[in-house]
C-alpha cells in the first residue's frame, strides 16, 4: 500500500460467497425482526435505521451478507442496490468474512511518524497479512486505519474499535497473539475486556452491552493539561453561578484561590492573588475593561513563579528550549 | 508565561467515575438546565449570541447566528444535530471529552434543543470510539431516568427525546450536510447548499448542526453568565477551548485555555519538545486541512483572526507537532492519501485531483519525478480549491501549498537524494525511549 501511490484492489468485494445468500434460519431472523424493530423506533423515517441495522447485520453474520443486505431492503422498503450502495461507502461494513477481531493500526501521518509504520511492518509481517487480511484461524483482520481521534496516545492501535495507546511494535506483536491464544484483552482506555467482532457491531447498532461503566474516564494525557492547572492553581475565573450561590461577601472569601492561598511556596501564593484579582472583578462590569486589566497584573505576577516552575518540574527542558528559539 | 490554563470542560476528568451522573451533578451538572427553563428560548438564544461563541468544530461559525438563520417555527419539526463525527487527522478532543464526561454535551444538547424549539436532537458519533457510544449511550439513559430527557423536563413543559447515532467509518461525515445524508441512511455526501441545513436539513426540516464542543460551552454561558465566557479569550474570538498537543511534545496531551494562546506558551506547558535538542520544524495549528505553520509561527495567537492572518485557520486547535527528524514530504504524502481514500467521489475536482495529488506525492517520496512535479502539484490545487461541494478537497490541498512554500528544498532534495533522506525510525516515539535510555 506504501508503494502502490494510490493505486487500489478490489479483492474481497466483488465476490460474494453462496453462504451469504443463504436463507436466515427461522429463530436468528425472528430476533432480527424484533431488533431491527426496536432501531426503527428511533427515528421518525425508517431509512435512518440503515446504518445500525448494517452494524446489526455484522453481529449476526460477522460482515454484510448477501441475505443482510435483502432483509436490511425489505424492512426498510429501500431496494437491494440502495442498501448495497450504503454498504459499501462506510469502511466498518465488511463485504467478506470478518476475523474476530479487528486490529487496526493508526497509519495517518501522526501516528505513522510516531512510530505506526513499524508497528504496520512487524505486525502486518508476523501474521502474514496485508490490509483487510484474515489470519487462518479467523482470529484476526490486519488493517491499516485513519486517524481516530487519539493523537496524544500515539501511536495508536484499536482492536475492535478500542484504545490501546502508545504502542510499539513489540507490544502490538504480543496484542494479537494474546487475541490468538484467547487470553482476555484489556484496552488502555476502554472495557475490561476487548469484546468480538460481532458483538461490538451490536453495541454499535444501539444496544448496550451494560459495560459503559468499566475503564477509565480519562487517560494520563488527557489530563496533562488538568493535572498541571491544579499544580499551579489555576482555574477558570468565577461566573454568575458561584456570585448568586454564595453570601453577598463572595469578594472576601477565599473560594476558588484557596489553592493558592494554602500552597506555601510563595509561587502559589503570587499566583492565588493574581488568580483572586481576576475573579473578584464584578462580571457586570465592561468585560473588555475587565480582560485588559488582569492580564497586565498576570504578566508581571507570572514572572517570577514560571522561573521557579522549572525547579519543581520534572519537565526542565522547557526554558532551555524557549530561550534557544528565541535565538535562532 | 501571560495565559493560563481554565479547566472548565476538563475540570474534573480525574474523577475515578467522571462520566455518572452523580459526578457531574455533584459538580454543578444540570444547574444550567434548570436556569434555562426559566430564562427561555428567546434569552438563551440572545445569551449564546452575545457570547459570541464560535463554533468550535473548525469553521468556525458564530454558534448563536447559525441557531437565528434557522427557518421560523411552523409547527413542524426542528433537529439539533451534534456532529460528534470527529475524525480530522490531530483532532482529538471531543472523543476524550465524551469519555470523560458525556453530561456536558447531554446537558448541553438540552438547553440548545430548548432554544431552537427542537423535540428530537440527534448526536452522531463515529462508528471507529465503541466506547464513547457505550458512555453516550448510558448519559443519555442516565439523564432520561434523572428527568433531565422525555416529556415535561424539570416540569417546564419541553419535551426533548436524545438518539445516539453511530457512523460506519466515513472522514466525509463531519461535514454536516454529508453527515444528514448519512443520518438518513445515505452513502455520507455533502449537499449542494443553499438550502442551507438552517431551511431544509434532516428530513428537509430546519435543522442546526453544531460540534460537541461548541454544545459542551453552552451549559457555562447560561450557568456563569456572557461576561463570564467573553472575558476569556479574545475581543472577537472569545472564551476557551480545548487544545490538543500530540507528536514530538514532551508531554502531549490536552490543555483547555483561552483562545489566543500561543504554542510556544503550550509548549511550555506540555513540557517543551520531546527533545530539547530537536528544533521544531513544521505544526498544524488545527488538523491537517489547515496550512502548515513552522518555528516562525509560536508566537501566533491562536485565536481565529491571528492564525488566519498568518496564513492558516484555527481549525480544531489540533496542534501536531513535527521536529526536525520529520520528513514533511513523508507527511504529506500520507496526509494526501487520506484525503484520497476519504473523498466521497462526488464532486470531480476532488475525486480526480486527490487521486493525482497522491500519485506525484508517492513518487517524489521515492524519489521519482522531477522538479516540474512541484508545479504540476500546485496546478491541481489550484483546479481543486474551491470547486467542490464541500472543503474536503481544499483541506487536501491545505498540506501540499503549504509544505512547498516553507520546505521546497526538501521536495528538491528528494530527488537529488533519489529517495527520503530521512531515517523515519529517528522520529518515532521508540526512538524517543531508546535515546533517553541510553543517557539514563
Amino acid at each position: 500500500m506504501a508503494h502502490d501511490f494510490g493505486l487500489q484492489t478490489a479483492s474481497g468485494h466483488l465476490t460474494v460467497s453462496e453462504e451469504s445468500k443463504q436463507a436466515y434460519p427461522a429463530d436468528v431472523e425472528a430476533r432480527f425482526r424484533a431488533d431491527a424493530a426496536q432501531v426503527l423506533e428511533r427515528y421518525p423515517q425508517k431509512r435512518s435505521a440503515l446504518l445500525p441495522l448494517l452494524h446489526l447485520v455484522q453481529s449476526v453474520d460477522g460482515y454484510v451478507t448477501g441475505r443482510g443486505i435483502d432483509l436490511c431492503a425489505e424492512i426498510l422498503d429501500l431496494t437491494t442496490a440502495e442498501v448495497s450502495g450504503v454498504a459499501t461507502f462506510y469502511t466498518q461494513y465488511k463485504r467478506h468474512p470478518n476475523g474476530e477481531y479487528t486490529v487496526g493500526v493508526c497509519t495517518n501521518t501522526l501516528c505513522a511518524i510516531m512510530g505506526g509504520d513499524e508497528i504496520w511492518e512487524a505486525v502486518s509481517e508476523h501474521l502474514g497479512l496485508g490490509h483487510d487480511e484474515t489470519t487462518e484461524d479467523g482470529k484476526i483482520t490486519l488493517e491499516r486505519v485513519e486517524c481516530n481521534a487519539a493523537c496524544d496516545y500515539a501511536p495508536v492501535v484499536m482492536t475492535n474499535w478500542e484504545f490501546f495507546d502508545n504502542q510499539t511494535p513489540e507490544s502490538t506483536i504480543r496484542l494479537v497473539e494474546e487475541l490468538r491464544s484467547g487470553a482476555v484483552v484489556r484496552p488502555t482506555r476502554g472495557p475490561n475486556r476487548v469484546s468480538t467482532f460481532k458483538e461490538v457491531s451490536r453495541v454499535l447498532a444501539g444496544f448496550p452491552d451494560g459495560r459503559a461503566d468499566e475503564g477509565v474516564g480519562a487517560g494520563p494525557a488527557s489530563l496533562v493539561g488538568l493535572a498541571l492547572a491544579k499544580e499551579q492553581g489555576w482555574t477558570a475565573p468565577e461566573g454568575e453561578s458561584s456570585r448568586h450561590q454564595g453570601s453577598p461577601t463572595t469578594h472576601g472569601e477565599p473560594s476558588a484561590d484557596g489553592d493558592g492561598a494554602t500552597d506555601a511556596s510563595p509561587a502559589g501564593a503570587a499566583r492565588g492573588t493574581t488568580m483572586g484579582r481576576t475573579e473578584v472583578t464584578p462580571a457586570s462590569d465592561d468585560a473588555k475593561a475587565r480582560k485588559a486589566e488582569p492580564a497586565a497584573a498576570r504578566d508581571e505576577a507570572d514572572e517570577t513563579p514560571a522561573e521557579e516552575e522549572t525547579s519543581t518540574r520534572t519537565t526542565g527542558s522547557t526554558p532551555k528550549t524557549k530561550k534557544k528559539k528565541k535565538d535562532s | 508565561m501571560t495565559t493560563t490554563l481554565t479547566p472548565i470542560l476538563t475540570s474534573f476528568w480525574d474523577d475515578p467515575k467522571s462520566w455518572t451522573l452523580d459526578t457531574y451533578v455533584r459538580n454543578g451538572g444540570y444547574r444550567a438546565l434548570e436556569k434555562a427553563f426559566g430564562m427561555g428560548p428567546a434569552a438563551i438564544l440572545q445569551a449564546v449570541k452575545d457570547s459570541a461563541l464560535r463554533g468550535r468544530g473548525g469553521a468556525g461559525f458564530p454558534t448563536g447566528m447559525k441557531w437565528s438563520f434557522m427557518a421560523p417555527p411552523d409547527g413542524g419539526p426542528r433537529y439539533l444535530v451534534v456532529n460528534a463525527d470527529e475524525s480530522e487527522p490531530g483532532t482529538c478532543k471531543d472523543v476524550p471529552l465524551m469519555m470523560a464526561n458525556p453530561h456536558v454535551l447531554v446537558e448541553g444538547v438540552a438547553i440548545s434543543s430548548f432554544a431552537i424549539g427542537c423535540e428530537h436532537a440527534y448526536i452522531y458519533v463515529r462508528g471507529e470510539v465503541v466506547h464513547v457510544y457505550r458512555r453516550l449511550l448510558r448519559a443519555v439513559e442516565e439523564a432520561y431516568a434523572a428527568g433531565h430527557l422525555g416529556d415535561d423536563v424539570h416540569g417546564s413543559g419541553a419535551t426533548l427525546d436524545i438518539t445516539v447515532h453511530a457512523g460506519a467509518g466515513a472522514y466525509i461525515c463531519g461535514e454536516e450536510t454529508a453527515l444528514l445524508d448519512s443520518l438518513e441512511g445515505r452513502r455520507g455526501q455533502p449537499r449542494s447548499k443553499p438550502p442551507f441545513p438552517g431551511v431544509a436539513g434532516l428530513y428537509a426540516r430546519p435543522t442546526s448542526v453544531n460540534n460537541v464542543e461548541s454544545i459542551a460551552s453552552v451549559p457555562g454561558i447560561i450557568l456563569e453568565g456572557v461576561d463570564w465566557f467573553t472575558g476569556m479569550g479574545t475581543e472577537k474570538s472569545t472564551g476557551f477551548g480545548i487544545f490538543s498537543l500530540s507528536g514530538h511534545v514532551k508531554n502531549p496531551g490536552q490543555f483547555e485555555a483561552p483562545l489566543g494562546i500561543t504554542l510556544r506558551e503550550l509548549l511550555d506547558m506540555a513540557g517543551g519538545m520531546r527533545d530539547p535538542d530537536k528544533e521544531l520544524k513544521f505544526w498544524t495549528p488545527g488538523g491537517s486541512s489547515t496550512p502548515l505553520f513552522t518555528a516562525e509561527h509560536l508566537d501566533v495567537p491562536l485565536d481565529f483572526e491571528s492564525v488566519g492572518a498568518a496564513g492558516s485557520m484555527l481549525g480544531t486547535r489540533a496542534l501536531q507537532i513535527f521536529d526536525e527528524t520529520t520528513c514533511v514530504v513523508r507527511a504529506v504524502d500520507r496526509w494526501t492519501d487520506f484525503y484520497k481514500h476519504e473523498s466521497c467521489g462526488k464532486c470531480t475536482p476532488c475525486r480526480e485531483g486527490t487521486w493525482w495529488l497522491k500519485q506525484i506525492l508517492g513518487r517524489l517520496e521515492s524519489g521519482v519525478g522531477d522538479e516540474e512535479d512541484l508545479d504540476k502539484l500546485l496546478d491541481i490545487c489550484d483546479n481543486i480549491l474551491g470547486r467542490s461541494f464541500c472543503a474536503l478537497g481544499d483541506g487536501a490541498t491545505s498540506p501540499i501549498t503549504s509544505s512547498i512554500q516553507y520546505f521546497r528544498d526538501e521536495y528538491v532534495a528528494h530527488l537529488t537524494h533519489g529517495g527520503c533522506p530521512f531515517d523515519p525510525k529517528a522520529s518515532t516515539l521508540i526512538a524517543k525511549d531508546h535515546k533517553e535510555s541510553v543517557s539514563a
